[in-house]
């Protein structure tokens, strides 16, 4: 008896372990285009978390992408072609990541896919998509290995994946741009390093510790929180004991907003600075503690500020979605820009209709697009990354995050 | 600054939050040897329901006013949905093999899940609970209590206390007693014992919900997902404890928050453990403990009581 007793708790423990990553998808899949035009029906493929504690940024990624395709079809802007989306929903997990790159291989009328949010689902999606030449557009991945190869950090530049492309920049550019602002702009020498263990994170967390002790700052401590967890108090409370004057957190914002809230109720007031991945109004209004002097790094100009961003919002607002276009709706739009623009090309060489080979040529084009897109002139470099380095930092200040320094990045 | 005491009183109010979830796990488990998976859930309609309580309140109400009335409106929620799984879900089951209500249980607890966050107005993200405002109380130099934890701290143990009169003091908790003792037998002597389970399940949920009003206070947010973290470590401190007995869950609990918040802070200065402290290590000593407890007492720490039928 008590050895089976024994036996059911521990087989209960591991099934509750694998609900968590076997909860339903569900695809709110409108569609994208219009029925304009007639003729051949391209799809692009979009994968982003649109459940679960990231879909405020997933659900801005698809209909973001949305618009870019209806604004092509409204344009008629690649005649005989109607573009439409399927959008696939990877709750941020991994393996449910793969498996929709596998779905969208397989479904043959898809010429490109614009996705996903997380470095570390991308990871997992990539090689399916070269195997299968399918060009991959990244609105948010931000991890350097992913276009640079395992051994960027020592210099070795290789691109492991052809089809791999995206328009954020990467962590280098990001973890060393939030350093130097904090130890020159803020003037904080004393730093207390937390991040959740994540590809992007812990990514993101080492590039800044290099660079801000290069500079010559103090790391005073480090620690690591687990993804979902909601308990940081004994975290916070080594980061007060330890005298840091700030914090640098490299995560998401559900653990970033938590973690900061947690800091300040233990009466240590120093900011906590992070990545676009807490760059988000849910970090702020998550809870009623006040963030007030938090900092964020994100890719690009503020997109309220672009003049080539205007008519994005308007249309964005005019087309009604339900959720806003968030951290990456300017990149996303832009990503779906990019793949309709490879279409374009690749459909005017071959005489106004769509090869057979697609996909493959599709995935060349993409390496020469350039136009201007929303969050600014977008193209992308040797590796397949964006050769847009601007980067700007956030500040909240009276519940809302304001930008402070917007830059182009140089070594 | 010596840390410990603030460790020690972190880990007390997480331990006491782990403790009034098991309850839950603890009294079902005790009565119908079931172990109700979807308990985490019933936590987590407790925090809606507390919350939807909240917004249906005036604006301007203090929290000394709307804090009752949150409890009670997530205990009504929590203790509704809970007897309605009871009822539908469980007790069709009753004589079935072990395992099908296990089942069940699981797929009950994904089903809440996605109700709430399919229905519940923007809980598809995190959504914000009031929360104590003002200054924590600093006991000592190195020692303060945030107010939530205060209240955590207060409300358990005169929980508890409850309880404990309730099920050895009252007619109904003698009932109870029989009915985890033999059913047959307490069926026997008039006892009505589906009455007897509806009522274990009931106030497990309702001490659920107290432990989720005492967990969005001390957020300032509730999210659908909440329940299955604190669902598993609650149920984890009611084996620690030993899963049966009430005041074992309580124990298991403060335990488990303890040995968390103790590793956080310290394993990683322990020469050569470096990398294996800090917060990203605290479940696996969690669990670490959970078997080496179990490896020396299979019971748990205070052992089966109600439950005795092997």
């Amino acid at each position: 008896m008590r050895h089976r007793s024994l036996l059911i708790l521990t087989s209960v423990l591991t099934t509750g372990a694998l609900t968590l990553t076997a909860c339903g998808s569900r695809d709110e899949n409108k569609g994208g285009g219009d029925s304009a035009g007639g003729g051949t029906t391209v799809v692009i493929g979009v994968d982003a978390p649109l459940t679960g504690s990231l879909s405020a940024l997933g659900q801005g990624i698809k209909n973001s992408v949305d618009l870019a395709v209806q604004t092509a079809n409204k344009q008629k802007l690649v005649p005989g072609v109607t573009f439409k989306i399927e959008a696939l929903d990877d709750q941020a997990v991994p393996a449910s990541g793969q498996a929709n790159a596998t779905k969208l291989v397989g479904n043959k009328d898809v010429v490109g896919v614009v996705g996903p949010l997380n470095s570390g689902v991308s990871q997992q999606m990539q090689g399916v998509f070269a195997a299968a030449n399918l060009a991959q557009v990244s609105p948010a991945n931000t991890n350097p290995s992913l276009s640079q190869g395992d051994n960027w950090g020592k210099g070795e530049f290789k691109r492991p994946f052809k089809t791999y492309f995206r328009t954020a920049a990467t962590d280098v550019v990001q973890g060393k741009f939030a350093a130097q602002y904090l130890f020159k702009d803020a003037g904080k020498k004393k730093v207390y390093v937390v991040d959740d263990k994540q590809t992007y994170g812990a990514g993101l967390a080492a590039i800044f510790t290099d660079e801000f002790k290069r500079l010559g700052g103090q790391v005073v401590g480090t620690d690591h929180v687990t993804v979902k967890e909601t308990d940081f108090s004994s975290t916070a409370d080594k980061v007060k004991s330890s005298g840091a004057d700030s914090v640098y957190f490299g995560g998401q914002y559900p653990e970033g907003g938590l973690l900061s809230d947690q800091i300040k109720k233990t009466g240590a007031k120093v900011p906590v600075m992070g990545g676009d991945g807490i760059y988000d109004p849910a970090f702020i209004s998550a809870s009623g503690e006040a963030n007030e002097g938090d900092l964020a790094t994100s890719i690009g100009y503020p997109v309220e500020k672009l003049d080539t961003a205007k008519k994005f919002i308007e249309d964005y607002k005019a087309a009604g979605y339900k959720d806003p276009y968030a951290a990456y709706g300017g990149y996303s739009y832009d990503a779906g820009w990019a793949i309709i623009q490879a279409v374009k090309a690749v459909v005017d060489a071959n005489g106004g209709k769509v090869p057979t080979d697609a996909r493959a040529k599709v995935t060349e084009a993409l390496g020469k697009v350039s136009f201007d897109g929303v969050t600014g002139k977008v193209s992308f470099d040797e590796y397949g990354d964006t050769t847009n380095k601007q980067l700007t930092v956030y500040k909240v200040e009276g519940g809302k995050w304001i930008d402070v320094k917007s830059d182009t990045f140089n070594q | 600054m010596n840390e410990l005491p603030q460790q020690l009183a972190n880990g007390l109010a997480l331990g006491a939050l782990y403790g009034l979830i098991a309850i839950g796990y603890t009294m079902v488990y005790g009565i119908v040897q079931l172990i109700n998976f979807a308990h985490g859930e019933i936590f987590m309609i407790g925090g809606f329901g507390a919350l939807t309580t909240y917004t249906a309140l005036p604006s301007g109400t203090t929290l000394l006013v709307a804090i009752p009335l949150m409890i009670l409106g997530g205990a009504i929620a929590s203790v509704a949905v809970a007897t309605a799984a009871e009822r539908f879900a469980y007790r069709p089951l009753r004589n079935a093999p072990r395992l099908a209500p296990l089942i069940t249980a699981i797929g009950l607890s994904i089903a809440l899940q996605q109700l709430v966050w399919q229905f519940y107005p923007d809980a598809k993200k995190a959504v914000s609970f009031p929360e104590f405002k003002g200054d924590a109380f600093q006991i000592t130099e190195s020692l303060q209590i945030q107010r939530a934890d205060a209240f955590v701290l207060v409300l358990a143990p005169l929980c508890m206390l409850a309880l404990g009169f309730f099920v050895s003091k009252s007619r109904s908790g003698r009932a109870m007693q029989a009915t985890a003792q033999d059913p047959d037998t307490a069926k026997l002597m008039g006892i009505n014992t589906d009455r007897i389970i509806v009522m274990a399940f009931a106030i497990g949920a309702a001490f659920a919900a107290v432990a989720a009003v005492a967990y969005g206070l001390d957020k300032g947010q509730i999210n659908f997902e909440m329940g299955f973290i604190l669902g598993l470590k609650a149920f984890t401190a009611a084996v620690l404890g030993g899963i049966g007995n009430i005041y074992g869950a309580m124990v298991g609990g403060v335990v488990l928050g303890i040995a968390e918040s103790l590793s956080i802070a310290y394993i990683e200065d322990i020469p050569g453990m470096q990398q294996l402290g800090g917060g990203a290590w605290s479940n696996v000593w969690a669990f670490v403990l959970l078997i080496l407890v179990l490896l020396v007492r299979p019971q748990g720490l205070l052992g089966e009581r109600v439950a005795d039928r092997a």
